[in-house]
């Protein structure tokens, strides 16, 4: 099993994806979740939006010359971001694109929870704070931009923003213990135990 | 105060508190289909995990299988990939799978309740957001993600945060003409698509006690659309009857001491709410959607709203849904022309469904432009409509009777729509792009309101058919 691997501060170049509601088959369309891992992936994010019937530019964000960077990548949204289905091939595929944590105003349940399980933090701000940081990236590019998760704060080219993340979800990253597997097994006893209380677990024989 | 049917399974499945502040939660029943499940296998052989409960978890295949035929291998390479995963998975970790042979396959929420899996006051996750559609039980059932798949499949828990609950009381009575369908899409075109983030949804009132369990099922599978983690309705009578001689149900003494269990974990009357909403059924019209999310909805005899309608949040989406459906605000949305007419999915994809719709379908004939698709939501539903001879109905109107599976709903199989073709749909999501063409438009309405608009073609108003 996979050593425990704190996440405390994540930090690369922004995309900013703007808009509400982004469902996650705009953020991958189901026809390319035909496989059977999530490698390769990456490539497929948001293809609807950044992709014509021909193959041609939409001229997306994902494409636009000022956030070509290489290396890791902060995504910044607006409200209500992956609702829709609760494939994991979502978070997936931007993780394989290159972005290690969202900052936004909201995100949809599901979305947020299997981000969490790839120890990729979605923190959320104001929405004011959002749309400064959201002009300030647009304006200039070109620094990194820091997400705190033990601060709780993200900083763009010497501007700091205060951002939350739910209680359970910022311990979860920074124990390490993201990935639950490990903390679930190590209640193998106790699960058992609470399997043997309930009655339709035997089939209700007695 | 009380306790709600969410407080008492929560306290009888918990394992722990996890320092989180999550719980640790056993999950009584774990369904997997092929999409979400072979990276989880990936894992657990990565990872060497074995399973402490596999006979806790049920396999199907629906997204990926061909409707028109059950011809092996697939057409489709990747499609016959992820079939031969899931069988060598379920060989290997020794999981039952009903695929077709077993004459038990079908979308895997309508195949949960049908066997008599999906029980009241038991947890249930599958990597599958329609996962609420059990609630209807009085289950708790949650979709996850393919990592949370995982840790069902090595643990038989999941990590979770409890949600808070909202009761939505609809009470009154519905018209005719106005279904299920309707009652969900009103509740989230009222609630809005993010209304429900953190919550869990308790369904009740006098239009959801008289409802039979087909009925609560669409309620509640599409909970998920409103932003809830999951929803549900209390077990009663209506539950009881649907689930007696169920295959998988427990028999006579054993039964009777299930009925008193499923009972007991009902919401008590005095139940503590974080939040009650009342709905009035009177005003429930036929709804269909006409943009690009479920909450971008109206009655079947309203017209397409105007842009100051919305709120600046939702301005931006509005605009954009005009321009994706390429609809004008003030337009009405009865004789909107359709392209495609899709009967299934785990919506309404069951046999009180193919039956509404086969009532409408006996009124007229597809119109030639029209193609028209109905598809079981499972083998058994199948086999109980052609009992019936609802596929000679559908046939002699002009429809195509297919084999069971998602099918259009998704279109990760070969049933997908072509360019901008608009889809008149009794599935739960119109997305852009959602049926299979990036560019395919989807109006969500109710199975009878599809029959109607494949006859019209046009999206039309089935009461003014059914007349
Ligand atoms: S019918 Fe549609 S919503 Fe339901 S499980 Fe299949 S793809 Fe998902």
């Amino acid at each position: 099993m996979s050593t425990l691997i704190p996440i405390t501060k994540v930090a690369g170049r922004p995309i900013p994806l703007r808009g509400n509601d982004i469902d996650t088959d705009r953020i991958i369309p189901a026809r390319y979740m035909k496989a059977i891992t999530f490698d390769g992936m990456g490539q497929f994010a948001f293809h609807d939006a950044r992709f014509d019937a021909d193959g041609e530019s939409r001229g997306h964000v994902l494409d636009d010359p000022r956030f070509q960077a290489k290396g890791p990548r902060i995504a910044i949204v607006n409200k209500n971001f992956g609702c829709g289905s609760s494939r994991e091939h979502a978070p997936q595929a931007l993780l394989r694109w290159g972005i290690r944590a969202i900052v936004g105003e909201s995100f949809a349940d599901i979305f947020f929870g299997n981000c969490v399980a790839l120890g990729m933090p979605c923190v959320t701000g104001s929405a004011a704070d959002i749309a400064a940081l959201m002009a300030a990236v647009e304006a200039d590019s070109a620094h990194d931009l820091i997400i705190d998760v033990a601060a709780m704060t993200a900083t763009y080219n010497g501007t700091t923003y205060k951002v939350s993340l739910p209680d359970g979800a910022r311990k979860q990253l920074l124990d390490g213990t993201w990935d639950a597997t490990r903390t679930l097994l190590d209640a193998a006893e106790q699960t058992r135990a609470t399997a043997a209380r309930l009655p339709y677990v035997g089939g209700f024989k007695s | 105060m009380g306790q709600s049917l969410l407080d008492k399974v929560w306290a009888a499945h918990t394992v722990r508190e996890l320092p989180t502040g999550q719980t640790q939660l056993f999950i009584g029943l774990h369904l997997i289909h092929e999409v979400t499940s072979p990276q989880a296998f990936q894992m657990m052989r990565e990872q060497g995990l074995k399973m402490p409960f596999p006979d806790r978890t049920i396999a199907t295949v629906d997204h990926i299988v061909p409707t028109d035929t059950a011809a092996r291998p697939f057409a489709d390479a990747q499609a016959e990939g992820m079939m031969s995963a899931i069988e060598r998975n379920c060989r290997e970790f020794g999981i039952r799978f009903l695929d077709r042979a077993s004459g038990h396959q079908g979308i895997v929420h309508v195949i949960g309740p049908e066997l008599g899996l999906t029980q009241p006051g038991i947890t249930i996750a599958c990597g599958d957001s329609h996962t609420s559609t059990h609630g209807a039980f009085g289950a708790v059932a949650f979709g996850i993600g393919t990592s949370q798949v995982r840790d069902v499949l090595a643990t038989q828990c999941l990590a979770i945060q409890r949600p808070k609950v909202r009761r939505i009381s609809v009470d009154g009575a519905l018209a005719s003409g106005v279904y299920a369908k309707d009652v969900t899409l009103h509740i989230i075109r009222t609630l809005g698509v993010k209304g429900g983030v953190g919550l869990a949804y308790e369904y009740g009132g006098t239009v959801l006690d008289r409802m039979t369990m087909e009925e609560r099922m669409t309620v509640c599978n599409m909970s998920i659309e409103g932003g809830a983690r999951c929803g549900y309705v209390n077990p009663d009578e209506t539950t009881v009857a649907y689930l007696r001689g169920r295959d998988f149900v427990a028999k006579d003494a054993a039964f009777d001491r299930a009925v008193a269990w499923w009972k007991s974990m009902a919401s008590d009357r005095d139940a503590a709410y974080h939040e009650v909403v009342h709905i009035d059924a009177a005003a429930i019209a036929p709804t269909v959607t006409w943009g690009i999310n479920p909450g971008q909805a109206l009655g079947v005899d309203e017209k397409i709203p105007a842009p100051e309608s919305f709120s600046v949040d939702d301005r931006e989406v509005a605009e954009d849904a005009y321009a994706y459906m390429d609809f004008k605000p003030g337009t009405p949305i009865k004789g909107t022309r359709i392209d495609v007419a899709f009967i299934g999915s785990c919506t309404n994809g069951r046999l009180s469904d193919l039956r509404e719709a086969a009532k409408v379908a006996k009124l007229g004939k597809v119109k030639p432009h029209v193609k028209a698709l109905v598809v079981p939501g499972s083998q058994a539903v199948a086999r109980a409509a052609e009992a019936e001879g609802l596929h000679e109905i559908f046939k002699a109107a002009g429809f195509e009777w297919r084999l069971p599976g998602c099918s259009m709903c998704l279109a990760m199989n070969p049933d997908k729509l072509v360019g901008r073709q608009v889809c008149a749909s009794s599935s739960n999501r119109n997305f852009k792009g959602r049926q299979g063409s990036p560019s395919g438009r989807t109006l969500l309405m109710s199975p009878a309101m599809v029959a109607a608009a494949a006859i019209e073609g046009a999206v039309a108003d089935v009461r003014e058919m059914l007349k």
